[in-house]
């Protein structure tokens, strides 16, 4: 059951740092993203309960912000920028080699469910391109040796 | 006093490796400022210090952070000051750097706001690919809390602060302060008409101010050192240390800080080391990330700061300088922002949800061969409509750029009509 006793909790927690609990909706999101791996219709009826909105209304906020997604990725989810001053010091080039190495296109996911790729825009770290952001976390200042050595190491 | 010479105000404790934590804050004069502010200064008195010292917002429109907060009102009822952290503008790369590198100073200054405007709750928008800056900031603001920096009667003063970090989701429009807003109100992204400006009608419908992430972090200098003191940095009306981030062809791409009002080649060529390639030189430089018009290598004896730059016809912005040398194509580069812009428009207005995707398109045409020199003339037009048409700046934002580029490099949009080819291909070939 979605979401679960931890989620809630802490769901919990974030209505409480509000004045006004649909303020609260983003960190919902969030939590139940973090649970699941995507948003499902079912949470989106869950949040719209837990907040007191219509469930038009979360589906509206769902769709509008690009880091929440509506079907599962794979276990590293690769953001790649795209953005000028990547492009500049090399991003389409690399990217290419990216799609090779992973032998899918941009929006796919590996068969094995190890990797999905997306291209996205400037991620703020224009000084150390071409960069791209693996799940949470940057990965910088990015060549393709070191591309390959990332993507040997996500198991 | 040459900027080699210059000794960092805002960067001061980068060179910590715990530089991010609070005791390393505190060893070099942190949270003093507040201190001072909370026993020795009315909150009138610290809006007269910031007044006094110049300071323009560093978000991107420069407008004077004192006279900004005098705009809230007085007296009871709750009023919100909100932290910007959604740095989203491409080129830019500033706010993130001290976000997690000295989240105590921002803080601080974030809190002297907090005090000079009445605000009991404090909310930092942090944009939301931002996750390690999160968990940084969620620290600094316990530690914060446990020495009585954050909560309630701060240092005993009896006044209250409350920080709440809200992560966003990915919108670049979120960075538009009534945008952020919607946002934190738990909506989509759509700017609000102004006015009623937030300072009369914000959060919830309160009295709000939102200021950027370095502006704050200027703050707690001023009030050690005065307000007078810090207007000697800079230049007359642009005053005060700014941090400058460098990117696209230079070999040492980065966060730099010096006063504003540093030439533009002097921060190239002296400090991130010139040209990448020296075989390839300049072509051109956005001085103020993606939104402000672009300058051709020959325009790029101008100083950075606010007033000079639009002088010079273009715009500070953020400060992110996007450096291209001679490989580069116009079209092609106009041709990525255009895209960023299309993605990032939130789609209530007409002008900028058409235009974007129009622009798009045209240019693609351009890219392909397939461009007319009527295209040119339209892309021109499109931006005439688009500027001052829109309810934000997002318009604005996309429009002066393409204008720029189509004006400044014709000849090369020309090429790709004529030629069905690229120029710059043909010239460094």
């Amino acid at each position: 059951m979605i979401p679960g006793p931890e989620s809630r909790a802490k769901i919990d927690a974030a209505v409480r740092e509000y004045p006004h609990a649909p303020s609260a909706l983003l960190a919902v999101l969030h939590l139940l993203q973090q649970e699941r791996g995507y948003i499902a219709p079912e949470d989106q009826v869950w949040a719209a309960g837990r907040l007191g909105l219509s469930v038009a209304h979360v589906a509206g906020v769902v769709s509008f912000y690009t880091l929440f997604r509506q079907k599962p990725m794979g276990r590293h989810h690769v953001q790649f920028c795209r953005t000028l001053s990547c492009q500049l010091r090399g991003a389409r080039d690399l990217l290419e080699h990216l799609k090779r190495r992973l032998g899918i296109r941009e929006g796919e996911i590996t068969t094995d469910g190890r990797f999905s790729l997306v291209t996205v825009e400037c991620l703020g770290s224009c000084g150390t391109a071409p960069m791209m952001q693996v799940n949470d976390d940057y990965h910088e200042s990015l060549t393709r040796e070191r591309l390959d050595a990332l993507l040997d190491s996500m198991k | 006093m040459t900027t080699r010479d210059y000794q960092p105000l805002l960067l001061k404790n980068l060179h910590r490796y715990d530089s991010a934590r609070l005791s390393a804050y505190e060893q070099s004069g942190g949270y003093l400022s507040l201190a001072r502010a909370l026993k020795e200064l009315t909150p009138e008195q610290v809006v007269e210090e910031v007044k006094a010292s110049g300071l323009r917002g560093r978000g991107g429109a420069g407008f004077p952070t004192g006279l900004k907060w005098s705009f809230m009102p007085k007296g009871p009822g709750p009023k919100y000051l909100i932290l910007n952290a959604d740095e989203s503008e491409p080129g830019t790369f500033k706010d993130r750097l001290l976000l997690e590198r000295d989240p105590h100073l921002v803080l601080e200054g974030f809190l002297i706001g907090c005090y000079a405007v009445g605000c009991n709750q404090g909310f930092v928008y942090l944009r939301g690919e931002f996750v390690e800056a999160y968990r940084i900031l969620k620290q600094a603001v316990e530690e914060a809390r446990a020495k009585g920096y954050v909560g309630k009667n701060l240092l005993g003063s009896g006044f209250d602060c409350e920080i709440t970090i809200y992560r966003g989701a990915g919108a670049y429009i979120c960075g538009e302060e009534t945008a952020l807003l919607e946002s934190l109100e738990g909506k989509r992204g759509h700017p609000r008409l102004k006015p009623p400006f937030p300072a009369q009608v914000g959060l919830y419908g309160k009295p709000t101010t939102v200021n950027n992430v370095e502006t704050m972090a200027n703050v707690p200098l001023i009030i050690e050192r005065g307000g007078a003191w810090y207007a000697g940095i800079g230049r007359e009306k642009n005053t005060g240390p700014k941090l400058y981030c460098l990117s696209g062809h230079v070999p040492k791409p980065g966060v730099y800080e010096f006063p504003l009002g540093i030439p533009l080649k002097e921060l190239i060529y002296d400090h991130a080391g010139g040209m990448l390639r020296p075989e390839h030189p300049l072509k051109a430089v956005i001085p103020g990330g993606s939104s402000v018009p672009i300058l051709r290598s020959e325009q790029c004896d101008v100083l950075m700061d606010f007033d000079s730059l639009v002088a010079a016809g273009t715009l500070l912005g953020s400060a992110g300088v996007i450096v291209m040398d001679d490989t580069v194509c116009m079209v092609d580069a106009l041709l990525n922002l255009a895209r960023f812009y299309a993605h990032e428009s939130c789609g209530q207005c007409t002008p900028c949800r058409e235009g974007t995707g129009w622009y798009v398109q045209i240019l693609e045409r351009l890219e392909r061969g397939g461009g007319k020199m009527s295209d040119l003339d339209l892309l021109v037009d499109m931006s005439d409509r688009i500027q001052g048409n829109t309810i934000c700046p997002l318009g604005d934002a996309v429009a002066m750029p393409v204008r720029s580029y189509v004006m400044a490099f014709r000849d090369e949009f020309e090429y790709h009509v004529t030629q069905k080819k690229c120029l710059t291909a043909a010239a460094v070939s």
